[in-house]
């Protein structure tokens, strides 16, 4: 006791020179060090230039009362301009809170909370009254707590994104008691996603499964009782984790990110190796490097290829089917859905609306949208099923624009195709368009006439006949291979990459650009392994393995080294 | 800030005042410099005028009981605030850093012509174990500062491969450097040195520590104790099949400790290491060698200019096994100790012997061996990385099939020694054992090898035993702010199976930890802790002032074209825009600050080193910022301490495998728990949750018990000062 009496009055002394804390302050310092890192006083009264933040924290608890020391370089201080010591989870999380898949709300949220949640959405929210003032430089947001603004989401290039209303609830007076942030925009998933990668863009971490109620927890939000149902929150998550875990050893995906990160750690034995050892190394074949890194970045990309595979198998595809009347648009649709859905005559413009029917493709939901023959007409229904039509078209995965092989190339389908090529060049879409020549078995003619011909403006060229089935399958195969499922080989399949691993894999990505560009910029050899331990510690989030040792391991396995 | 020094000063003043008439040790030197005391005298008055009454209270309560014992009986050469026992190089920076504090300082060591003595390679530094080096003399160590003055060779490693592997490396005068370090310990004022084998530990009954016994029956007593046994403790050397006890060659042995150790409940374990032949340089025909020159322009690994002193530099050599080497040492494995199989103990992955080499890499016809001087007055050549466990009689024919050495005369066989170690999971990050208050462990004992290795923990558990004594709080440097954090860190945390080496690779940011910065990072608390006295202060703000001055100046200076600006084109291959400052110029690939100097755009006051810090902190800025920003997040979640009394076998969320390890390590914060093998951030997460909920639930019961203290303070009344002791406890 009377050892801890005299540290405090150790810690006493430190504080007084700044300014003296009343008593009971100090008494209270003694074990609140934990929650509170300070900056206990300027080393050099004389000169205010340099100045040092101590950092004291004694162990509240501890019988040895250790005093911790991380001093920070002095000479960084100045170029870093004052970071701001926080508390102790620094990183600010985000999420979609409301729920994806299935039908799309109106409105879903993406929510960020940790101490830079208001510096995150200053840099990707731009409140609409504030919009004129743009030109006085950079403005910073200043929410009001729980005053609501709308504004636009913008990305990194200042494309808007999404319109949203902010809601900021500052610290205390939030869910995790950290200031927390919600984007409340359109509900469709795309536009979430998009909103969500954007505020991960602007420095924020995707939150782990329960991480918001976990931060509420050790933030002091939730009381004693509810603990346990974190506890069983975050117990879920390691089951949830090692189900995952368990699915990606049976696929393809945990032996694609061993062997990058495998390819990563060699490549860091290799370096350092030579900076621990430099005596008896052969020097490294740059060459050799570039054409490694390209690979592996080549890998990653793979990987994240099938991150679309992932999206689709949760939103699936939705296909539009156009082209003039009666070219049997309808009939493809109940052909391929193998249903009557669709009410089909020989009458043109039988169909008014737009028809939905859902169909399967490898295990992806794909939703055939049927819509209304596209021509000028004064049918006043009709015309508003054209627009509809459009409409369809412009929001589709992909179009299908159907002729019928009986009638050939009309003029009418030059003309609808240059609406198409107008609306796809106006919006910016990138969705592809297969040309269906249905009806082929009604002019069994010369298949290559279409081919040959200069549409060029279509990814593909189907022949089918809706009435028999035929050239269905070649459509689909169409289909994916546009989508890119079909490079996605028969045993990976079973693998998807989620959010999570995404978002590694982008990091992943990242350290191996920035690693090209190190070593095209010839920097010295040290600094390329900074962002190839990154990129090998973003692989190892993903299988969950930490690499300080492996790396050693490898050097003394793999070289001769040692005097 | 003021304060601090005056209370350190204060505790200085007060030892001296009471100690230095009594202080009758026989010292071998007069004190030596007369301007030492007279700051000191400085000091005293102004302490004198700002003491406060919580500072006095707080000296009288905790100053340990032998200092009131000193007064009465008046024998006081067998008690002392700290004993260090060991007199190598973590010995010698212990007892100095401890004596320098004011603590009343005893080494006791087994031959006193030994102390600092470079029993393997006569060389400091090289990669990481240079930052050590750099480190230490931030802190106002001396191992730096004695390299300095003893090299015999100088050379900076890495020098194209960043700032932060750039690693200073010298070949120093064996017998200089001990020598010059024996006569600054012996000068010392505060250290006393004694003879002795320690044989046991004096404990308390509060499991504190009271003394150490010698083997001749003699008892010193201090509160603090550091054992640096270095590879004394139960030590066995071997050459070939012959072994015998000892700590080095021709020295004999500590017996008895490692017993003691254990009887008072510590684990020990065992470790080996070598040392290769010495042979006689005058047999050596150097003159188909490859010799290897010092740097021209010499680096210092000291910040101290006053030991920036240049001189005459001597040359090493570079010859290679031949096939013979090979063909000799594949015919006599069943020899060696490991392929002959009376050996277990494995040696050090990154020290391997010259038959491990051979054996696992076949495929390389040859191998590099160094030839290095010992001395400038001395004709032994070490010849390093040619360690073997070969007996003697094969020693002499294997050096004699490197070219260069057909002739030789082998001066030294090359040996093995195994030696005591305790696994340094039972220190805590202050060095300080968790078993037993007072008692440290520093050096080899705590499984690492190296010299530099050794200055490091030495110097930390110096300055720990004496705030220690002082009844001050231990310094614990964190892994993040330096080599030596880093160093500690894992000595506690991790599993040991070979010597611990200081590698960059173990560290996650080092290019935050350079030797550059070393002073930046580490100054401020030496001279916090009173082992940086004004002098050096002042020179380090000096130079921070004008590095800092310069960076700004090359951000303002701006050029449009010129001679400069061509060479920059040339050197860069990038276009140089008009009205470039300076600073956008050092960005460029290439370009370094004596590019500037050329064109007379540096600025002449600078010194090489501070050019060097301004180009390294300019030219890698953004990687610098990125990882001190990574370092940050790493801080804020990893920093947070963990109680000491877990009971980490009643955490059922815990895998049984993390509460086993971490009821061994007990790891003093997160991150540590976080490094304990077999622990998975599921189970830090938990742990957290514990955490959070004992919290809560000690709250509550404080929150009790404040209202059974009011509802009885209405009853009957109890001074208010109760109520705040219950908060602060």
């Amino acid at each position: 006791m009377a050892l801890f009496l005299a540290s405090r009055s150790l810690i006493c002394h430190f504080c007084r020179s700044t300014r003296p804390p009343p008593l009971p302050t100090v008494a209270l310092l003694s074990y609140q060090l934990r929650y509170t890192t300070y900056r206990a006083f300027s080393l050099l009264p004389s000169e205010p230039k340099i100045s040092t933040s101590k950092t004291l924290k004694p162990h509240g608890t501890s019988k040895e009362k250790n005093t911790l020391v991380l001093k920070k370089d002095e000479r960084l201080v100045e170029s870093l301009g004052g970071v701001h010591e926080t508390e102790w989870n620094t990183s600010t999380i985000a999420a979609i809170v409301t729920p994806i898949g299935g039908c799309p709300g109106a409105v879903g949220i993406v929510r960020l909370s940790g101490p830079s949640a208001v510096a995150i959405v200053s840099r990707v929210f731009q409140p609409a009254k504030k919009k004129k003032r743009k030109n006085s430089g950079l403005f910073s947001w200043q929410p009001t707590s729980h005053v609501v603004e709308y504004g636009v989401v913008l990305d990194s290039h200042g494309n808007v994104v999404d319109e949203a209303l902010a809601l900021p609830m500052l610290a205390p007076r939030s869910y995790t008691r950290e200031d927390v942030v919600e984007l409340q925009c359109h509900g469709s998933e795309v536009c979430l996603r998009r909103v969500l990668r954007t505020c991960l863009e602007a420095g924020a971490r995707l939150a782990e499964p329960g991480e918001f109620t976990l931060r509420a927890f050790l933030n002091g939000r939730l009381d004693l009782s509810q603990a346990e149902n974190v506890g069983r929150l975050v117990s879920a998550k390691s089951v949830a984790a090692a189900d995952a875990a368990l699915a990606g050893i049976q696929g393809g995906f945990s032996s694609l990110v061993t062997s990058l990160r495998k390819r990563c750690i060699e490549f860091l034995t290799e370096i350092e190796a030579r900076l621990d050892f430099d005596d008896e190394m052969p020097p490294l074949d740059l060459n050799l490097i570039m054409d490694k890194i390209y690979s592996m970045s080549l890998d990653v990309e793979d990987a994240l290829g099938t991150a679309d595979y992932d999206k689709l198998l949760q939103s699936g595809l939705q296909i539009a089917i156009v082209g003039r009347p009666n070219v049997g648009k309808s009939s493809l649709l109940n052909a391929w859905s193998k249903s009557e859905r669709a009410i089909v005559t020989e009458i043109a413009g039988t169909t008014r609306d737009v028809i939905e029917a859902s169909v399967t493709l490898h295990g992806i939901p794909v939703t055939l949208l049927d819509t209304a023959g596209i021509r000028e007409t004064d049918d006043i229904v009709e015309k508003i099923g054209v627009e509809r039509s459009e409409a369809v078209a412009i929001g589709a995965d992909v179009i299908i624009m159907t002729v019928s092989a009986l009638e050939g190339w009309t003029s009418e389908d030059t003309k609808l195709l240059d609406r198409i090529q107008s609306i796809k060049r106006s919006t910016g879409l990138p969705s592809p368009v297969i040309l269906v020549i249905n009806k082929i078995d009604c002019a069994p003619c010369s298949r290559t006439e279409w081919v040959s011909g200069d549409h060029n403006f279509f990814s593909k060229h189907v022949f089918t006949c809706a009435v028999t089935g035929q050239g269905l399958q070649d459509l689909e195969r169409a289909i994916l291979e546009l989508v890119g499922l079909d490079r996605i080989p028969a045993g990976g399949r079973r693998w998807t990459v989620n959010q999570r691993q995404c978002e590694q894999l982008v990091r992943t990505k990242e350290a191996l650009a920035r690693l090209k560009s190190s070593i095209e910029e010839e920097l010295p050899l040290d600094f390329w392994t900074i962002d190839l331990r990154d990129a090998a510690l973003a692989l190892g989030q993903i299988s969950g393995e930490d690499i300080s040792e492996e790396v050693l391991s490898n050097i003394f396995g793999k070289f001769c080294i040692g005097k | 800030m003021a304060t601090t020094l005056l209370t350190l000063n204060l505790s200085r003043f007060g030892r001296q005042f009471f100690f230095k008439p009594l202080l009758f040790t026989p010292a071998p030197y007069p004190l030596k410099p007369q301007d030492v005391t007279f700051r000191r005298k400085f000091h005293r008055r102004l302490s004198f005028s700002c003491g406060t009454f919580s500072r006095r209270f707080y000296s009288i309560t905790t100053v340990s009981s032998s200092r009131v014992l000193d007064y009465d009986v008046g024998a006081d050469d067998e008690k002392y605030d700290v004993i260090v026992v060991g007199g190598g190089h973590a010995g010698c920076e212990a007892a100095l850093a401890s004596a320098r504090l004011g603590a009343k300082t005893l080494l006791l060591t087994l031959n006193i012509d030994r102390i600092a003595w470079q029993p393997c390679n006569p060389a400091v530094g090289g990669p990481a174990k240079s930052q050590l080096v750099h480190e230490v003399d931030a802190l106002g160590g001396e191992i730096g500062k004695i390299a300095d003055r003893c090299y015999l060779q100088k050379r900076v490693l890495n020098i194209s491969r960043g700032p932060a592997v750039r690693a200073l490396r010298a070949q120093t005068d064996k017998r200089e450097y001990a020598m010059q370090m024996k006569s600054i310990v012996e000068s010392t004022p505060n250290l006393s040195i004694r003879e002795a084998m320690v044989t046991d530990i004096l404990v308390g009954k509060n499991d504190n520590v009271e003394g150490v016994c010698t083997f001749f029956g003699m008892n010193f007593y201090a509160p603090s104790i550091i054992l640096t046994t270095g590879t004394f403790m139960s030590g066995k050397i071997w050459v070939g099949k012959m072994s015998m006890p000892a700590g080095r060659a021709g020295e004999s042995a500590s017996h008895g400790l490692t017993e003691n150790l254990q009887r008072l409940g510590f684990e020990t374990d065992r470790l080996k290491t070598g040392t290769p032949a010495r042979v006689d340089t005058r047999t050596v025909d150097f003159s188909g060698l490859e010799p290897q020159h010092g740097d021209e322009q010499v680096s210092w690994f000291s910040f101290d200019p006053e030991f920036h002193i240049e001189r005459e530099q001597m040359c090493c050599y570079l010859t290679r096994t031949t096939k013979s080497t090979h063909q000799l040492i594949r015919e006599n494995l069943h020899e060696t100790p490991t392929y002959g199989g009376w050996v277990e103990a494995k040696g050090p992955r990154y020290c391997p012997s010259i038959e491990d080499k051979i054996v696992r890499f076949q495929d390389k016809e040859s191998h590099q061996i160094f030839l290095e001087p010992e001395g400038r007055n001395v004709p032994e050549l070490y010849v390093q990385g040619f360690s073997t466990g070969l007996p003697e009689k094969l020693q002499l024919p294997l050096l004699r099939s490197l070219p260069g050495l057909e002739n030789c005369s082998m001066l030294r066989p090359a040996y093995a020694v195994e030696y005591d170690f305790l696994p340094a999971h039972q220190c805590s990050r202050s060095l300080m054992t968790k078993k037993i208050e007072g008692l440290f462990f520093t050096g080899q004992i705590n499984g690492t090898t190296g010299y530099e290795e050794a200055a490091a923990q030495g110097i930390i558990s110096g300055v720990n035993a004496a705030r220690h004594a002082d009844g001050k709080s231990l310094i614990v440097l964190e892994r993040e702010s330096s080599y030596i954090g880093t160093l500690i860190d894992d000595l506690v945390t991790k599993d040991l199976r070979e010597p611990y080496r200081m590698l960059t690779s173990r560290s996650e940011h080092r290019l935050l930890l350079r030797s550059d910065n070393a002073d930046s990072r580490l100054t401020p608390l030496g001279h916090e802790i009173g082992l940086i006295d004004d002098r050096r202060w002042k020179l380090y703000q000096e130079k921070q002032a004008q590095i800092s001055e310069e960076k700004k100046r090359l951000k303002t200076v701006r050029i449009s074209g010129g001679d400069l600006a061509a060479d920059v084109t040339k050197l860069s291959g990038q276009p140089v825009k008009d009205s470039s400052t300076l600073e956008s110029l050092l960005k460029k690939p290439h370009i370094q600050y004596r590019i500037l100097d050329k064109h007379g755009f540096g600025n002449k006051h600078l010194t090489r080193a501070e050019k060097e810090c301004v180009e390294i902190d300019i030219k890698y800025e953004g990687f610098i910022i990125r990882q001190q920003n990574q370092l940050q997040q790493v801080v804020n979640q990893q920093h947070r301490p963990l109680p000491e009394d877990l009971d980490y076998y009643a955490m059922t969320t815990l895998s049984l495998e993390a509460r086993e390890k971490l009821s061994k390590v007990r790891p003093q914060t997160i991150g540590q728990a976080g490094r304990v093998g077999g622990v998975s951030p599921a189970d830090i997460t938990s742990l957290l949750i514990i955490l959070e909920s004992n919290r809560r639930k000690a709250q509550e019961q404080r929150r009790h018990q404040m209202l059974n203290a009011i509802k009885m303070d209405t009853d009957r009344h109890v001074p208010e000062v109760s109520l705040t002791e219950t908060v602060g406890s």
